[in-house]
């Protein structure tokens, strides 16, 4: 792929940000071994706070366009959140939103089930807070040095596809380092014109089924009876499908490339890969799921089966809050 | 305020029951309050909770479900399937801090026109009476689950 | 998001009037012009009101419309699509649009007719037309299915139902297997001795048809047999049938008798003598049976005990006894099914207070057929279980079973018919005095409450209550050595205790006790109660909502001689129309799954009370049988990984509709609220 502006012999810019997000994502990047070598050779590493010194102003300074490819992973949760993806997204060529934090909002995304009070309250004003003075943050403050900014704090949490537009993206809670691995080959040889881009919007990095797809467990015909959570059982068949023996496994629908690991290990999937093609709401497909095949006709027996799932709405929106039909803006 | 509270609800109907219930309601000339706005679905097992919570997102402020009676549904037992769904649907939607009085089911046969318009009106004034939909973070006591009231129209 | 002008479909609306019927509540016009203006975006191109769009006028305008402006897309808003949407459909077919293009919006019978205030009425209808306009611009083109039709058809049960149905469809030219679980044909109806209101001999009625049935080249009887399993769907179905041993060779049997005659072991026969006669171990049920052969019951053979006798092989003449013989499994290939397996008899031994089983001179209704039967173990004698005695008072207690809810709610609509054909037997065999127990009597159809009648006439007393208790335990004199009914008179009001010699316990009809498995095997579902569920109570009594499976007799719920052949010759009728069409056409709504996003989660594969969803465990994957489809949709909403998708009501179809029903509202957006 060519490039404006930029001399042939140049290597192609890279960049990687991160929002709101807990970092998971960086190091799954540089979990990939010793292809960050061939990242390395392949590009010219720009703007990276993670990993080497860099201003936003040398960012600004950059052509329009220049950085070939930004992987950006975080949610937007304040103004600087927004101004980063802004201008990331000016800068670059192509921007994938990185990780479940960029595309859903993930666990930061969860803080969209209270308001902006419940959640300063929690920070400043709950019993582990030494907060005699009740202070809460606020945008300017003036010092005798002059004024000090933070960034405003947004009443909800924002994807990355509901500011700026978004080229790919990339799923996982992180995404899963042999899927990053994959994904760079991809690009390197779309670099050597050995390969082409999917098409824009795409998800990459990512099966095109569901995690059972790749779950070696047994599975049978579904009756549920009871919902239990795994520290409630004595011992848990390691061969038989989770959600069969009553654990609340999301595997069934959160798109495939992980492997199915938390399965294989006698976790149930909670959903970090986020939803299959397609889907318009990923809370919306367990609960229908989960719920056609509840074993009972009889409403009060249905209630109690469903006593099983103490907080519905955070089981099956965990890392889809911020994208949910209910907890999202209007993007288009 | 000076004008009443005129809230917009959608209405799911199965293709055989409920949906005929509504027809039956027309041709007996039954009146009941146009604030709802039905959706035909071939049956109630059809209904995908994505489309209610559509219906929210997109400016309803309640959501009728309909189907046929238990043991009655056209396609034998798929009525079950969307009664499952609704009681879910319901404990989901506490956890938004959305009333879940917002979501009601209500069984009528294609015989029940004028149950189903009572029914209807009922839900109306039940909505009215909640206030447009407002997206209220939940507190901590919606979020444990009350125990849901189906009501059923009489056969 | 919206797509250019070029690759947008081109919409034609056209709002009804209905005469007076819509414009007199909604502002047609407005609505036209409104949809013309504020729906252009979407791709409305033409926008209409007129007076009656159903007429022919009303259709050319559409049609007209179609191929001068080039229309992709027709949403209609007038009525009830039940009632036109075929009528617009096929005025988009005539223009070449494919019939699936449009839509109907039903603005009479959920606006105009429902809605009075005027204002309010105009906007949901605009409103329901913009839902309409999103819904159709979704719609795909599709063709209805057609699947053809192998002529032969499948019976199962040979009572009097599934034998009329055979005999039909044979007698038309096709092919029958017919299936019945017993050694012979002839049901229920084969132990009876007379049947209401004609006292007709119910052998020398149904013996001819079974013997018909039983020679007619287009029919092939499988009785002893059993059907195993049921794949494939409406016009090719794979019938397994397990033939069970008989121990008796078909080839070589002649029917001679021989062998029962010899057979050295008395059964106490349970089953068509209702335990008050015997048979042998090799035997047939009863003389008139089809078809000839015998059976061989290995739980009382003296070989099988054991392990020598062997009386029956030695005797026989043509070699016929096999003792070697084996479960058989036929497989065969129908286009249609019919099921009229019959009823069972409540079992009186349930209602502890009637004393059946316990007080030896209580009788159930069939035994009384059975002493009443010429044919029977008395020949015909009506005695009391000694034997000989005659009884000289016999109390006869409808509803046993039935209109009760700690049994059946229902009515078992023959009992009381049955009740006073035995009165009237009683009366003319022995001129005992006879007491008839009713809670109500039900004595419709034709020639009913003749008989009735003619029964009063004979001297039947009649106590309207429903019974309390049947004891043997005397109180005052007179009830020694009998059995005292104890009965509210409520036409007398008091209480009453009667004491009788006999009572006959007039038992209801209660679903196969396997009803729920037969009906899961060929995919059809049974009511609250256990009877098979007619696709309409009225209008379609004969066939299921699965396509190609009907049903005839007691197992769509009690039923009379008359209603049962009624409905066995209705159904036959249906499949030999269905034959001779040689396929159908079914409503291209189905359920799809994408095998390559299916997860093999295997969510969906109990969901699906007609068998449509196959599960490929070699594949891990599902699929959607779109022959045993019924289009409900249940699976495409419950597919976790949105890999099932419906046409006719695509997610798509349904979102766009709800977005379509809400355009003009505001909803509040969490976002905005960002400072």
């Amino acid at each position: 792929m060519s490039h404006n502006g930029s001399k042939p012999t140049e290597k192609p810019k890279f960049a990687m940000y991160w929002a709101s997000s807990c970092g998971g994502c960086e190091i799954a990047v540089l979990n990939i071994g010793p292809k960050i070598l061939d990242v390395d050779a392949a590009f010219d590493v720009v703007f990276w706070p993670v990993a080497m010194d860099a201003k936003y102003k040398d960012v600004e300074a950059m052509d329009d366009g220049s950085i070939l490819l930004t992987l950006f992973n975080g949610g937007i949760r304040n103004d600087e959140n927004e101004r980063l993806a802004n201008l990331l997204r000016r800068k670059s060529q192509i921007l994938v939103a990185f990780g479940s934090c960029a595309i859903e909002g993930c666990i930061p995304g969860l803080a969209n089930f209270s308001s902006q009070d419940q959640i300063f309250d929690a920070v400043y004003a709950s019993v582990s807070t030494d907060n005699a003075g009740g202070i809460r943050p606020k945008t300017h403050t003036t010092v005798p040095e002059g004024i000090l900014h933070i960034p405003e704090f947004y009443p909800v949490l924002k994807t990355l596809d509901q500011v700026v537009d978004v080229d790919y993206y990339m799923p996982g809670c992180p995404p899963e380092s042999h899927q990053i691995a994959t994904v760079i080959d991809l690009v390197l040889a779309v670099l050597e014109g050995k390969a082409e881009l999917p098409p824009k919007g795409a998800v990459i990095g990512a099966g095109d089924s569901t995690c059972c797809d790749e779950c070696p467990r047994q599975r049978n015909v579904k009756k549920i009876t009871k919902f239990v959570r795994i520290h409630e059982m004595d011992a848990i068949d390691p061969d038989l499908c989770l959600l069969e023996q009553g654990i609340l496994c999301n595997g069934m629908a959160t798109r495939s490339g992980c492997g199915a690991l938390c399965p294989q290990h006698n976790a149930p999937c909670i959903g970090c890969y986020g939803p299959a093609e397609g889907v318009v709401d990923y809370g919306a497909r367990i609960m229908s799921a989960l719920a056609s095949v509840i074993d009972s006709r009889d409403p009060d027996e249905i209630e109690r089966i469903l006593d099983g799932i103490p907080d519905p709405a955070g089981s099956f929106y965990r890392f889809n809050l911020a994208h949910s039909l209910l907890r999202t803006g209007k993007v288009g | 305020m000076s004008e009443q509270f005129e809230p917009v609800i959608i209405g799911f109907t199965c293709n055989w029951c409920s949906y005929r219930a509504a027809d039956m309601a027309g041709t007996a000339r039954i009146k009941y309050p146009p604030n709802v706005r039905l959706v035909r679905l071939m049956c109630s097992g059809r209904l995908d909770p994505t489309f209610v919570l559509k219906a929210l997102s997109n400016g309803a402020d309640g959501v009728l479900i309909t189907g046929c009676h238990p043991g009655e549904c056209h396609y034998l037992e798929q009525n079950y399937k969307a009664l499952r769904r609704y009681h879910l649907l319901r404990r989901t939607l506490i956890g938004f801090g959305i009333e879940p009085e917002r979501v009601k089911l209500v069984w009528a046969s294609a015989a029940e026109g004028v149950q189903l318009a009572k029914q209807i009106a009922g839900f109306v004034d039940e909505i009215r009476a909640l206030g447009p939909l407002a997206w209220s973070m939940p507190s901590k006591q919606q979020l444990v689950a009350e125990p849901s009231v189906m009501e059923e129209v009489p056969a | 998001m919206n797509p250019s002008q070029d690759e947008k479909e081109r919409i034609g609306v056209y709002v009804c009037h209905c005469g007076s019927n819509i414009a007199g509540v909604v502002d047609v016009e407005d609505v036209a012009v409104w949809a013309g203006d504020k729906l252009a975006d979407e791709g409305v191109v033409v926008s209409r009101d007129y007076k009656f769009m159903c007429s022919s006028l009303g259709q050319e305008m559409i049609e007209q419309d179609i191929a001068e402006q080039g229309l992709t897309r027709v949403v209609v808003a007038a009525c009830s699509p039940h009632l036109h949407e075929k009528t617009f459909r096929g005025a988009c077919a005539r223009a070449g649009l494919n019939p699936y293009l449009s839509e109907l919006v039903s603005i009479r019978e959920q606006v105009s007719w429902v809605h009075t205030d005027k204002q309010k009425a105009t906007a949901k209808a605009k409103a329901m037309i913009a839902g309409g306009v999103e819904r159709v611009i979704e719609q795909e083109a599709l063709e209805p299915l057609k699947v053809p039709i192998h002529p032969a058809t499948l019976v199962v049960g040979g009572g009097i139902a599934g034998i009329q149905a055979a005999l039909e469809i044979a007698e038309s030219g096709s092919l029958v297997y017919l299936v019945e679980r017993e050694p012979s044909i002839g049901g229920h109806m084969a132990q009876f001795d007379k049947t209401f209101p004609t006292l007709d001999c119910a052998a020398c009625i149904l013996t001819p048809k079974m013997v018909d049935a039983g020679s007619h080249p287009n029919i092939e009887l499988y009785t002893w047999s059993e059907v195993e399993r049921v794949d494939g769907s409406v016009g090719n179905f794979t019938v397994t049938i397990k033939k069970k041993p008989r121990y008796v060779n078909e080839e070589l049997c002649t029917g001679c008798g021989i062998c029962v005659e010899k057979c050295t072991r008395n059964v106490i026969d349970g089953e068509f003598e209702a335990g008050l006669g015997y048979r042998k171990a090799i035997y047939t049920p009863f003389p008139q049976a089809v078809p000839k052969y015998p059976v061989l019951d290995t739980e009382n053979c003296t070989y099988f005990e054991k392990g020598k006798c062997k009386a029956c092989q030695l005797l026989c003449p043509t070699g016929a006894i096999d003792f070697e013989q084996t479960e058989q499994y036929i497989t065969v290939t129908v286009g249609n099914i019919i099921l009229a397996t019959g009823f069972d008899l409540f079992d009186a031994r349930r209602v502890p207070q009637y004393g059946y089983g316990r007080l030896k001179n209580v009788f159930t209704s069939l035994e009384f057929e059975r002493l009443s039967n010429a044919a029977g173990p008395t020949n015909g004698e009506i005695v009391l279980r000694d034997g000989v005695t005659k009884p000289e008072s016999v109390g006869i207690i409808h509803c046993v079973g039935s209109r009760d809810r700690n049994y059946n709610n229902y009515c078992s609509v023959i009992c009381c018919m049955q009740s006073l054909k035995f009165a009237h037997l009683v009366k003319e065999r022995t001129g005992a005095t006879v007491y008839n127990f009713y809670i109500d009597m039900r004595t419709a159809y034709k020639d009913y409450d003749e008989f009735y009648q003619h029964v009063m006439e004979e001297g039947t007393i009649f106590v309207r209550g429903r019974v309390a208790e049947v004891t043997d335990a005397a109180r005052r004199s007179g009830e020694e050595d009998k059995l005292i009914i104890q009965v509210e008179d409520t036409l007398a009001g008091r209480q009453r205790r009667i004491p009788v010699d006999m009572v006959v316990l007039s038992a209801g009809l209660e679903p196969r006790r396997d009803a729920k498995q037969v009906a899961h095997t060929f995919g059809i579902s049974c009511s609250a109660n256990g009877w098979f569920i007619e696709k309409h109570p009225k209008l379609d009594p004969i066939a299921t909502m699965t396509e190609g499976v009907y049903i005839a007799g007691c197992v769509q719920g009690p039923k009379d001689i008359p209603s049962s052949v009624a409905q066995g010759a209705a159904a036959a009728a249906r499949v030999i129309s269905r034959i001779n069409k040689g396929e159908i056409e079914l409503e291209p709504i189905r359920a799809t799954v994408d095998a390559h996003k299916c997860s093999g989660c295997r969510i969906c594969n109990d969901l699906c009370p007609f068998n449509a969803i196959v599960w490929h465990e070699d594949e891990m994957v599902t699929e959607i049988n779109h022959a045993l489809c019924q289009g409900c949709g249940t699976c495409v909403a419950a597919c976790p990984a949105g890999a099932i998708s419906g046409t006719g009501f695509s997610n798509e179809q349904v979102m766009s509709q709800i977005e379509g029903l809400l355009m003009f509202e505001q909803p509040v957006d969490l976002l905005a609220m960002a400072v």
